[in-house]
């Protein structure tokens, strides 16, 4: 039987692909086409894009900048707390094989719990923060680093099951690597993939993220968004677009990270040839 | 890669190594949990010997490797490389080269920079490290295969670059764990050949792991027979076929039938004939494990063909005797046998091991 065989006619695949294309399209086509208007001439121009960098109009929108910076200083601190999770893990999977259960549930815990929830414990103690470390932006990434725990956990655990961890870790601590280069050398190489869609979704979670800093009163891209909405629609709707477009990219860039080389490689049977 | 640059190549590492160190396990025990797996072993290698350690699956010959390598900490017991207690050394400063049964190779690394990666982590200069890995490659057969990836290569090339990643550090010890049994047939007593041929030139103590009792006694100087984390017997290869030491040796090492006899004053009565036993057994009704080649036709056994296998050089079969024994034959290709047909077979008179029939 050829792989075929169960598979949709391609004419079939192209109108489910095409529905779908349309049904995510719309609600962008009709967003780009609202930042196109032109109120004066009752027509279409690019008028709304280029207000966004006039200098006229920048008490407006700073909110908007200083949001979107706050939420690049977090998108940074929450990769670099999810980049310590995987030595963590690491260190689980090789020496305390069962933990991991118990640190597999830890992990996944906080998709089940809503924001608002997570925010109702979060606020004594963010106000126990403000009050020690002060009320700058990026002590929030400690709550990010929460929300994003489940997906970066599955996208590295998926990495390291594709991965001989054990093997490969004893064949390099017997050619005489330290365990900082056997991490460093060989594992994380190998778990790249896993890393870098993990990086990738908390990007993209991060730079999404409204209850939260909503809630605790912090200013992030999409707090800011809301702000300036209230006084020019255009300019939160072209941003809303852009920051879409983004994450679209990003998901795209994960897509053909996960499916990407090694992991194809790794499944292809090693050729019969000579010994 | 021409014979001369081959030999080159070898009399290359040559030079640097001869550096075998002895080995000693000094009554190494090893629990799991509540398991104890290994039960004190003892077990002292010369520099330079090719020791197999061979048993049954779960006797705990993996874990005696990983404790001597360090990745297992045994529980009690003394483990010594070159005489030196090496308890509290951890596996990358212990000088160990080794070859792991699942293919091990670096999958990111190609050919060379895996071969090399030992040598990386001894900071050796890179033009030293690129000659040493062109020769390590050259003496596995591997010379023009650098720049492939492990996807790129078959199970067999890969083992054979793990074999050279694990020599070029010139390490005082190599330790095989059945780094052949995902290899098909051929392949492997071709590598296993080549092993024993890489080993010899390069004098190095090697100890290699394995179920599989013809390759431990192709290969091998001596012999370790494991038996639920004991040694059994530790003995040349000729030793422990011709004069196994207990009952599981005689019937691990080699083929035998397994026959009822009685024991009396040091010979054992086997369907009527009397033949020396090796080793002491008390009197009374035992098993004896007689060898198929110590089989022939011709004597006092009457017996019926169940099935006769042509093996090239000589013709194996399959006997039932007349009280319902299972016994096999080995005979020279000449001396055919039809099924069904009756037979008479004698036994040579040569020493069999016994074991004591339980109940
Ligand atoms: N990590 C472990 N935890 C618990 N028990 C283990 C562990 N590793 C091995 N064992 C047990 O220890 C015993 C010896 O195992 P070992 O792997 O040394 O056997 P082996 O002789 O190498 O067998 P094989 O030929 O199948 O590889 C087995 O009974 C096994 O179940
Ligand atoms: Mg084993």
């Amino acid at each position: 039987m050829t792989a075929r065989g169960f598979a949709p006619h391609p004419a079939v695949r192209w109108l489910i692909g095409l529905a779908i294309i349309v049904l995510f399209a719309i609600p962008i086509v009709s967003m780009a086409e609202y930042t196109l208007r032109d109120a004066t001439t009752g027509g279409h121009s690019l008028v709304h894009w280029i207000e966004l960098f006039d200098p006229a109009k920048a008490g407006t929108y700073r909110p908007i900048w200083t949001g979107l910076g706050n939420s690049v200083v977090l998108a940074v601190v929450t990769v670099a707390i999810v980049l310590l999770l995987a030595p963590t893990m690491v260190l689980v999977e090789l020496r305390f094989p069962k933990l991991k259960r118990p640190f597999e549930f830890l992990a996944l815990l906080p998709i089940s719990i809503p924001a608002i929830v997570l925010v109702v414990g979060l606020a004594p103690i963010y106000l126990a923060i403000g009050r020690t470390i002060g009320t700058g932006i990026w002590p929030l990434a400690f709550a990010y680093g929460v929300t994003v725990l489940p997906f970066a956990y599955r996208a590295i655990q998926a990495a390291i099951d594709a991965t001989e961890l054990r093997v490969l870790a004893e064949a390099a601590r017997s050619l005489g690597a330290s365990w900082p280069a056997v991490l460093l050398r060989v594992l994380a190489p190998n778990l790249r993939p896993g890393l870098l869609a993990a990086s990738l979704i908390s990007v993209a979670v991060v730079l999404g993220e409204f209850t939260i800093a909503s809630l605790l009163n912090r200013q992030n891209l999409q707090t800011a968004l809301v702000v300036v909405g209230k006084q020019d629609p255009y300019a939160s709707v072209i941003l809303s677009l852009l920051a879409l477009a983004f994450a679209f990219v990003l998901l795209v860039a994960i897509g053909r990270i996960g499916g990407g080389a090694p992991r194809a490689r790794r499944s292809s049977r090693p050729p019969k040839d000579q010994p | 890669m021409t014979d001369t640059a081959i030999a080159t190549a070898d009399n290359a590492i040559l030079a640097g190594a001869r550096t075998g160190s002895a080995v000693a396990f000094e009554g190494v025990v090893k629990d799991y949990g509540r398991t104890r797996v290994l039960h004190g072993l003892d077990l002292a290698i010369q520099p330079g010997e090719f020791v197999s350690l061979l048993g049954p699956s779960g006797c705990g010959k993996t874990t005696a490797l990983r404790v001597l390598a360090g990745l297992e900490r045994a529980n009690g017991g003394t483990v010594r490389i070159g005489g030196a207690d090496v308890s509290a050394v951890p596996t990358n400063r212990r000088d160990l080269g080794m070859v792991f049964q699942a293919y091990s190779l670096f999958p990111h690394l190609d050919v060379t920079a895996n071969t090399a990666f030992g040598l990386r982590m001894r900071k050796i200069a890179k033009r030293e490290a690129a000659e040493r890995v062109r020769d390590a490659l050259a003496l596995v057969g591997l010379t023009g295969f650098g720049e492939r990836f492990p996807h790129q290569l078959s199970g067999g090339q890969q083992q054979r670059v793990a074999l050279a990643r694990a020599l070029v550090t010139e390490p005082r010890v190599l330790l095989l764990d059945e780094p052949l049994s995902a290899l098909d047939a051929k392949v492997r007593v071709t590598l296993r050949d080549e092993i024993r041929r890489i080993q010899l030139r390069l004098g190095i103590t090697t100890v290699f792991v394995t179920h599989d009792q013809e390759e431990a006694l192709a290969v091998s100087d001596r012999i370790a027979v494991m038996n639920a984390g004991r040694i059994d017997q530790i003995g040349t290869p000729e030793e422990l076929y011709l004069r196994p030491a207990t009952a599981h040796v005689a019937e691990f090492v080699g083929l035998s039938s397994v026959l009822p006899c009685t024991v009396d004053g040091g010979v054992a009565e086997v369907l009527g004939i009397r033949l020396p036993i090796v080793g002491e057994s008390a009197d009374g009704s035992a098993e004896a494990f007689v060898r198929p080649e110590n089989v022939r036709l011709g004597g006092p056994i009457d017996a019926v063909v169940l099935e006769s296998t042509f093996l090239g050089s000589v013709r194996r079969t399959v006997l039932r005797t007349a009280g319902g024994q299972l016994l096999r034959m080995q005979h020279a290709v000449g001396e055919r046998v039809e099924f069904d047909e009756r037979v008479t077979l004698g036994i040579e008179p040569a020493p069999v091991a016994v074991r004591p029939r339980e109940g």
